[in-house]
């Protein structure tokens, strides 16, 4: 190398310990602006079979043969934030026992179906409750458990506080009390079992259930 | 030595007034306040470092306090020092009290206050983008941090 070139240009490796390049790179990778082709296909070719002949009894009965599928496997991931987690991990054991609904506490997100937040959700907190949901596969359920996860409950005025994790991810059902017992948020799990069993990925909205609306 | 005794020892070092109470309070100015905590450590014997925190008096400023005790003899201490209206700096305990790093940093995430030769003065609870100083009676619980509030 001869001594007038320019300097070669050394791109520092990337790092990670600010939580904030972290995040950029995730709003990088996260925005998809040809949207989701793999179920538009799968919309284009069940609308084909809706539309021929008789073949309606099979886009319905296989839409109903899925959500039975899905509903009979809810694998919740563990994600207990406060005083609700341990009334969570409770229905988790054997004396609520919730693998008789199918349900499998996971401690992965990237294998799960459901997050069920339980307890308070700090702002300090939010961001990795949003990174988690966001790496749960689709189609994905969130239950929001006991009153902090609702709407803030008695930190509502604190400083720290989201005032219900509705501001950070779209919840299905809400289970009140402080903290719920497991009766409570075995009622919930079951309310989102009906959701889901009129779960429809084609867009159109769920009838009103008359349990849970 | 008793409580009794230190409670003299103090009052005679220091020139302040210090009722006979558990735990003794001594009120120093700012420009003792390493001063009084290196006394009490090596002199008092008070070798552990209960607690730091402010109190925010409005107008009248920030008030520091930490608790020292001495635990095999019995002698505890609450330490106070006001800062005055619209200071925010001390000094550090930590030269003195090992203990009183975290504790420092969670005074400045609450309250703001700057410890001078604090080796590590950074937020400890918050976030590290987090605007304001929450327990100061001037900080609205309402101030918006998007998109959460």
């Amino acid at each position: 190398m001869a001594l007038n070139d320019p300097p070669i240009p050394v791109i520092p490796a990337p790092i990670w310990r600010n939580f904030k390049e972290l995040q950029e790179w995730e709003l990088l990778h996260k925005t998809r602006p040809e949207g989701d082709k793999h179920s538009a296909l799968f919309e284009s070719v069940t609308e084909g079979i809706h539309s021929f002949p008789g073949g309606f009894v099979v886009t319905t009965a296989a839409d109903a043969f899925l959500n039975w599928a899905r509903k009979s496997s809810v694998w919740p991931v563990t994600f207990g934030l406060a005083c609700c987690a341990i009334e969570m991990m409770a229905t988790f054991c054997s004396r609520f026992d919730v693998e008789r609904l199918g349900m499998v506490p996971w401690a992965s997100p990237r294998h799960s179906d459901l997050m069920i937040v339980s307890g308070t959700v700090t702002i300090k907190m939010a961001p990795m409750l949003l990174r988690i949901y966001d790496q749960m596969p689709d189609p994905k359920w969130a239950v929001s458990m006991g009153s902090c996860a609702n709407s803030g409950g008695p930190f509502r005025h604190g400083y720290h506080v989201v005032k219900g994790v509705d501001r950070v991810i779209p919840v299905d059902v809400y289970v009140p009390g402080c903290p719920p017992p497991p009766e409570s948020l075995l009622n919930g799990l079951l309310l989102l079992q009906d959701q889901i069993a009129h779960f429809n990925k084609t867009g159109r909205k769920a009838p009103a259930n008359e349990k849970v609306d | 030595m008793t409580a009794e005794q230190a409670r003299a020892s103090l009052a005679s070092t220091f020139g302040v007034e210090i009722a006979a109470a558990v735990p003794m309070v001594v009120i120093v100015t700012p420009d003792r306040w390493e001063e009084v905590a290196r006394y009490a450590k090596e002199t008092l014997g008070c070798r552990f470092f209960n607690f730091l925190t402010a109190v925010d008096w409005k107008e009248q400023g920030l008030e520091v306090v930490a608790r020292v005790d001495n635990l095999e003899e019995n002698v505890s201490l609450m330490l106070k020092t006001k800062l005055g209206p619209g200071v925010n700096n001390c000094a550090s305990l930590t030269p003195v009290y090992r203990g009183a790093n975290w504790m420092e940093r969670e005074c400045f995430d609450m309250f703001g206050i700057h410890f001078a030769n604090h080796p590590d003065l950074r937020r400890i609870l918050l976030d590290d983008g987090w605007e304001g100083h929450p327990l100061l009676k001037s900080y609205a619980v309402d101030t918006p941090h998007p998109p959460y509030r």
